[in-house]
Order: C-alpha cells, then sequence, then structure tokens
C-alpha cells in the first residue's frame, strides 16, 4: 500500500509501530525514560493504542480516564470507561478515573448547557474541561508529562481548520511537543506522524478492544468533515497529508509565523484552582462550573 | 458475489476485481477503512473472490 507500511506482515507491522513511535519520541524530545507519563485515554483506538506501545516500549506509564457522562443510547461513556478499564487491568497498569459530574456537580452536556460557549455541541466545554482535568492530575499526582493519542489525521483537521483561519496562534502552538510552563505539565502527541487508517490496523492486529462507536456529539462534526475531505486528497495524491504536516513543521522551525517581537503571554494563577490562565480572575473551566 | 459490510450497510459486487476498484465502485476513499476477510485484513491490491464477506472497518473518528 502506496503510503502506508500496512503491507508488512503482521508480526512486522506490530514491531513497526512501536519503534516508529519510540523515534519519534526521541526525534521530537517528548520524554525520556527516567520521566513519568500519564496518558489521557478515551477508550478508543488511538490512545488506548498509545498506552500499549508506551507501555510495550517500558515507559513509566499510567493512564486517565474522564467520565464525560455521555450517554444516550449508545452509552457512549459507559461503555468506553468498561473497555478502558478491561485494557489496564489485563495488562496489570494503573489508570485514574476522573467523573466529571461526581468532581463537579454537572456532566458535560449539562456544564455545556448552562455556558454560552455550547451552543448545540458541548465539544468546546469537553475541550476546555479535559485540558483543566489532565493538567489538575498531572500536577496533583507528579506527572512530568502528559501524552494524548492525536494521529496524522487529527493533527492534519486541525492544521487545515487553522490554515483556512490563519489563526497564527494556533499554527504557533500546534507542535508535537508543548513545553511545560508554570503549573502546566509538558504536553506530547507521540502518534502524530501515524496515519489514522495505520492506528486503526495496530489497533485491529493487536488485538486491543476499543470503543467502535463515535461519541455522538462528534458526528457531523468539522474535523470529520475535513478529514474526509483531506482523504478525498489523499486518494488522489498519496502522501499529500504527511507533507503537509512536516512541510509546516519545517516552516515554522525556519522561522515562519514566529513572532515579530516576543511577545509573552502573561499567566496568572486562577484563585479557585490555582492554574494558569490569561484571563483576568477565574480560568475557563473554573467559570463553566460556576454557572451551573 | 462478492459481500462488504460497513456497520449495518451491505453491499454486493462482482468477483475478480481488487479491494481497492470494489471500495471505488461503492462509492468509499481507501484511506478511511480497513478491511477485514475471514479474520485476516486485507490490503487495497486483494483480489476479491466468489463469496468472499468482507468486513469494513471505519477507521475515521471526530476529536
Ligand atoms: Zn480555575
Amino acid at each position: 500500500m502506496r503510503h502506508h507500511k500496512l503491507a508488512l506482515c503482521k508480526e512486522h507491522y506490530l514491531e513497526w509501530i512501536p519503534a516508529q513511535t519510540a523515534r519519534f519520541i526521541k526525534k521530537y524530545w517528548m520524554f525520556g525514560p527516567d520521566e513519568r507519563v500519564l496518558v489521557a485515554v478515551s477508550g478508543g483506538k488511538d490512545s488506548l493504542s498509545l498506552w500499549d506501545i508506551l507501555w510495550r516500549l517500558g515507559y513509566q506509564v499510567d493512564g486517565l480516564y474522564l467520565g464525560l457522562g455521555i450517554d444516550g443510547e449508545a452509552g457512549y461513556s459507559t461503555e468506553s470507561h468498561r473497555l478502558t478499564e478491561k485494557f489496564a487491568i489485563e495488562r496489570g497498569l494503573k489508570l485514574h478515573v476522573v467523573d466529571i459530574q461526581q468532581e463537579y456537580g454537572a456532566s458535560i452536556p449539562m456544564l455545556a448547557e448552562k455556558s454560552r460557549r455550547g451552543q448545540g455541541r458541548p465539544c468546546s466545554v469537553c475541550g476546555v474541561a479535559k485540558r483543566h482535568e489532565m493538567n489538575r492530575i498531572a500536577r496533583d499526582f507528579g506527572y512530568d508529562v502528559l501524552a494524548t493519542g492525536h494521529n496524522l489525521d487529527d493533527e492534519v483537521a486541525v492544521l487545515f481548520a487553522n490554515s483556512l483561519a490563519w489563526s497564527v496562534d494556533l499554527l504557533r502552538r500546534q507542535e508535537p511537543v508543548l513545553h511545560e510552563s508554570d503549573g502546566l505539565a509538558r504536553k506530547v502527541k507521540p502518534l502524530c506522524r501515524f496515519y489514522e487508517k495505520e492506528m486503526a490496523a495496530y489497533a485491529l492486529l493487536r488485538g486491543i478492544e476499543y470503543i467502535y462507536e463515535e461519541c455522538p456529539f462528534a458526528i457531523g462534526s468539522t474535523s470529520i468533515y475535513y478529514k474526509e475531505m483531506l482523504n478525498r486528497l489523499e486518494s488522489d495524491r498519496p502522501g499529500a497529508k504527511l507533507a503537509y504536516y512536516v512541510k509546516f513543521l519545517e516552516s515554522k522551525k525556519n522561522g515562519m509565523f514566529s513572532p515579530p517581537t516576543s511577545q509573552e503571554f502573561i499567566l496568572t494563577p486562577c484563585p479557585q484552582c490555582g492554574q494558569p490562565t490569561s484571563a483576568d480572575g477565574l480560568c475557563s473551566f473554573c467559570k463553566i462550573v460556576r454557572k451551573t | 458475489m462478492v459481500k462488504l459490510i460497513l456497520r449495518n450497510q451491505e453491499y454486493e459486487i462482482r468477483p475478480g476485481v481488487t479491494l481497492l476498484a470494489a471500495l471505488k465502485k461503492i462509492g468509499l476513499l481507501p484511506e478511511a477503512v480497513l478491511a477485514v476477510r475471514a479474520g485476516e485484513m486485507i490490503l487495497e491490491d486483494e483480489i476479491l473472490q466468489d463469496g468472499d464477506v468482507v468486513k469494513l472497518v471505519a477507521v475515521i473518528s471526530g476529536g
């Protein structure tokens, strides 16, 4: 297969993915063997595969599952929680579980309803809550690094959205590694160079049981629309997605998007939770929670 | 005939074509699915035989 390594036999494919991951971890200076890594796991193919790979590579890695309270017919949260627990138990891995409703008195859909950010989809509120809780657990339990399962297709869809809007600040921050700053853990994306199809193949061949159903709120989302569009491009021009992303990272290294003068954001600690925020007063998560 | 199954959708196509051709025929992007036949993953250049049942696994998720 042209730009994937799927043509490798199963055995070699299952060796190739972790070996490449180890290469990217070193290439982008993500973390070392002495550091403690917290993987954010959703029960999906990417995050469970990432946890599996880092564990096989011998890193010190624990998991964090956030109970979002997104249920409805398919029982999305309940099922993804079950699969994540099962995965951790089978491998004897440590899993932190935070249930948003138990912790803050309202689930993600409930928080979104109260917030101006909601507007139909809770995805924006969900993103704020995830970032906040990942940082909180990383800080409280002394993890050096937060790892997420973003794959190449995820990164390229975000890159495309940010290029369309020329969101220079967001483009600047889109990196395989975001370095720690006062009170915020380092964030890394070890799978950012793998096609989504390659990650699905890894989960399938490794026999990882993951949640196949989509989050009900992601159906019809802009990011899925961009992914489909970019896959059309990839079908006509194999390698286009990887080139788009890699050349973007290179251009930034060569000075594109670098600020004309160094203008640092001034961050102050949120009076409620202590996490750094650029806002006056409460951070965006604490503002959302206060409304309920 | 060859049967292709994606979630609860079923497609039938004539045997003797590659998986890639079959996917194009039913309007699916090869980039967006994995194909499994008799428990084994198959690649785009695989020729589909009469009686094959191919399970397609969607790989795209929103995030
Ligand atoms: Zn706060």
